[in-house]
């Protein structure tokens, strides 16, 4: 007879799935804000714990990429660890390319034995953009697949065989990703939709800059019932410049950058010599945070919306700004 | 069909070095309709190889032969009478015909002239596009046709995935339709698009590859056992 | 630069009979001298033309090789002078993996009354592959090393029994010997 962990009973009976804080944020009703940190190119814990001091405070949860854009970088979980162990909620991210069934069981067992409970699910950025482009994916799994899977773990104590998982499943908060402004248009909300069948508790976007087509998405997930069972939070991200602006534009699928960002960010450097690098970068970063904040004020409005998911890449210092200045600070503190 | 085109002057010349006399043999079937290994390209890849080989001052002997399929015993056993002399057979044939000549004759070197790509067929004039993967256990019926393993670099089973750029281009090469969006526009046409709402559930990959070397037996075709007197 | 009058250098044109072949003809009526060691294969058209047949003739002893055909949008069979035209190009590329230069292999359009220029595009080619030297390439035997002709070269009269002058308004068929390529097929079975 299999005996239930104390904790999972505890969390069980608060109607909790894992417990996780970023958890108990969202289901005492507060606006989430989570964060992002993209784990170092080597296996110097330091630089994580310097940006995980930007971040802490600010953010419910941070966010650690997997090998993003198929280059390698120090594992999601291990930086989760140390990002726990410092005092921030990790959400660690899993992508199907490069991990078989196997693997992925082995690893969310791990992972939880460490105490992280937040896992967001990803297809995974093909080989072919990183470093590695002659490696072999694997996908043996997809994105919807794995969400199922963790799902089961969770709920039925089962391995994606069937077998049972000795001493319960794993306590998680099983997140996916989604990209609303992604071709083919008009299936983006169903394909939400799956999400929240298959078993995804939460849902972080991709960066929205156009929150008008955002809000025409958001009703048609609303009416299909997505946000009955799922947390949809909205990805935001600082702009450093008008020409970053413009690379999202047309080298990203899915970031839709109405003319008018582009256009502010570059009112943002007119009237400094072109000349004046730091002034310039300084001003338009100023901009960037500046219409960041403005975009999250925007969003909140919008019916269905549980939190934000703010992507400052390679500039977490962004964070501290942007949250305060969107009045989300201070962060709720001890929800459990 | 099977899907090749030759591998470069240069590595064939490379795969040749020490061997005097060569015997090219073509194939008749898929790579002769892909026009990679055909009697047309024994031709001219022979007569390229014997005129590079002579002006690096290695000349080779390099004569052609041609079979009807090079896969099937009893199309190349033939080629063993004339074997004598030879250094190596420059097989043009695909893979299979590579081994399958490699078997027949395990006392002669076979070297492959071509680089075996895929299961495909032509999509236009002289383009030829990858189709099957061989993954043992088709699933054509529930994405109407169009196959996610062979034309999603990802192989996503409940797609498409968050990379999907403009015009419906996969993000991995813009020359590729996403599939995804393809299948999904195919079961709308046939009026079925709601049957993607289902969650497909993970692939049981032991009938492909993963699973190893595989086997198709058909008890009915093979050759009856005289000996069986009952 | 290689060269002697005993070892001038071969080289093969095909011509396709609508145009290119009648522009020669027309070249040798007119008096346009061309070189005589231009030897002139006639062809229904540049389409039919093989890659093979064209690095035959390179085995065989030639130093270059020239396909005439029609102006583009004029082939008499449609698009055989475009199909021509992108085998030529995949054999330069071809010519340079081998270590011949791509430049042995040439073609150029004209259309039948282009006599002059027939002469002018051939006597350039000849003399851009004697500038090249020779392939380096033994010669086989019996491939026909240059016989020198008469001094008036009169263009491929001397190769075929049609003594008449394709009329420029009607061109009507014409049924010349044809000369066959030498077979490919060396060593199959």
């Amino acid at each position: 007879m299999t005996q239930q962990p104390l904790q999972q009973t505890a969390t069980t009976a608060q109607g909790l799935k894992s417990g996780s804080h970023l958890e108990r944020v969202l289901a005492a009703g507060h606006f989430a804000v989570t964060g992002e940190i993209g784990p170092p190119k080597s296996h110097d814990a330091n630089l994580i714990l310097e940006k995980c001091a930007l971040l802490k405070g600010y953010v419910d949860a941070a966010n650690i990429t997997d090998n993003q854009t198929g280059i390698v970088r120090m594992s999601s979980i291990a930086t989760g660890i140390l990002l726990s162990n410092a005092g921030l909620e990790p959400v660690i991210q899993m992508t199907c390319r490069d991990r078989n069934r196997l693997a992925m069981q082995s690893d969310i067992l791990g992972a939880a034995a460490h105490g992280i409970r937040n896992v967001l699910c990803l297809s995974g950025d093909h080989q072919s953009f990183g470093n590695h482009p002659g490696a072999k994916n694997v996908h043996d799994l997809d994105s919807m697949q794995l969400i199922r899977m963790l799902q089961e773990m969770r709920d039925n104590n089962q391995f994606q065989c069937g077998e049972e998982i000795a001493g319960g499943g794993p306590p998680l908060f099983i997140g996916a990703a989604a990209n609303p402004f992604a071709e083919p248009l008009e299936l983006r909300p169903r394909r939400l939709k799956k999400k929240a069948l298959a078993g995804a508790d939460f849902v972080q976007t991709q960066m929205i800059f156009d929150v008008d087509r955002f809000r025409e998405f958001m009703c048609r997930a609303v009416d299909l019932g997505v946000t009955e069972s799922m947390s949809v939070l909205a990805g935001v991200g600082p702009l450093k410049s008008a020409g970053m602006a413009r690379y999202m534009r047309d080298n990203v699928p899915g970031i839709a950058v109405p003319d008018q960002v582009i256009k502010r960010m570059e009112g943002a450097v007119q009237g400094i010599p072109s000349d004046d690098k730091k002034a310039r970068m300084a001003a338009a970063r100023a901009e960037g945070v500046r219409a960041c904040i403005e975009q999250i004020d925007d969003i909140r409005q919008i019916e269905g919306v549980a939190g934000v998911h703010i992507m400052a890449i390679e500039w977490e210092a962004a964070i501290k700004p942007i949250v305060v200045g969107a009045g989300l600070y201070p962060r709720p503190g001890d929800t459990g | 069909m099977i899907v090749a085109d030759q591998k470069p002057i240069e590595d064939i010349r490379q795969m040749l070095r020490g061997k005097r006399k060569v015997l090219a043999v073509g194939c008749g079937t898929c790579v002769a309709v892909c026009f990679a290994g055909g009697k047309r390209e024994v031709g001219v890849l022979s007569s390229a190889l014997r005129m590079a080989t002579e002006l690096a001052g290695e000349a080779r002997e390099i004569d052609e032969a041609i079979v009807q399929r090079q896969c099937e015993k009893e199309f190349i056993e033939h080629l063993g009478e004339q074997l004598d002399g030879y250094d190596a057979i420059l097989s043009l044939g695909c893979g299979v015909g590579v081994q399958s000549l490699a078997d027949q004759f395990p006392g002669t070197r076979v070297l492959p002239g071509l680089n075996t790509k895929f299961m495909g067929g032509p999509e236009e004039q002289g383009v030829w596009v990858e189709r099957c993967q061989g993954c043992g256990n088709c699933l054509l019926d529930y994405t109407g046709g169009i196959c996610p393993i062979s034309r999603c670099p990802k192989q996503l089973m409940n797609g498409p995935c968050g990379g999907t750029a403009d015009g419906g281009r996969c993000e991995v090469d813009p020359e590729i339709p996403c599939a995804w969006y393809r299948i999904w526009e195919r079961m709308d046409t046939l009026e079925i698009q709601q049957e993607l709402m289902e969650i497909r559930p993970p692939k049981d990959w032991s009938s492909s590859r993963d699973g190893g070397m595989r086997r198709v037996v058909r008890k009915d075709l093979q050759k009856p056992d005289l000996d069986d007197g009952s | 630069m290689g060269y002697s009058v005993k070892t001038e250098p071969q080289v093969i044109a095909f011509c396709c009979m609508h145009c290119a072949y009648a522009a020669a003809d027309l070249a040798g009526s007119s008096r346009f001298g061309y070189p005589a060691n231009l030897k002139i294969v006639a062809l229904p058209c540049t389409g039919r033309t093989d890659m093979g047949h064209i690095l035959q003739s390179f085995e065989d002893g030639a130093a270059g090789v020239l396909v005439a055909g029609c102006l583009p949008g004029r082939c008499h069979y449609v698009s055989g002078n475009l199909y021509a035209r992108q085998r030529v190009d995949y054999l330069t590329g071809l010519l340079e993996e081998i270590g011949l230069q791509g430049e042995r292999v040439r073609m150029i359009n004209i259309s039948a009354g282009m006599g002059a220029k027939f002469a002018e595009l051939a006597n350039e080619f000849v003399e851009t592959i004697r500038a090249l030297g020779p392939t380096g390439l033994t010669r086989k035997p019996g491939s026909g090393d240059f016989q020198p002709i008469a001094e008036k070269s009169t263009g491929p009269s001397a190769l075929t029994d049609n003594e008449s002058v394709l009329p420029l308004a009607d061109p009507k068929p014409i049924d010349p010997k044809p000369m066959d390529p030498k077979p490919i097929e060396r060593g199959v079975t």
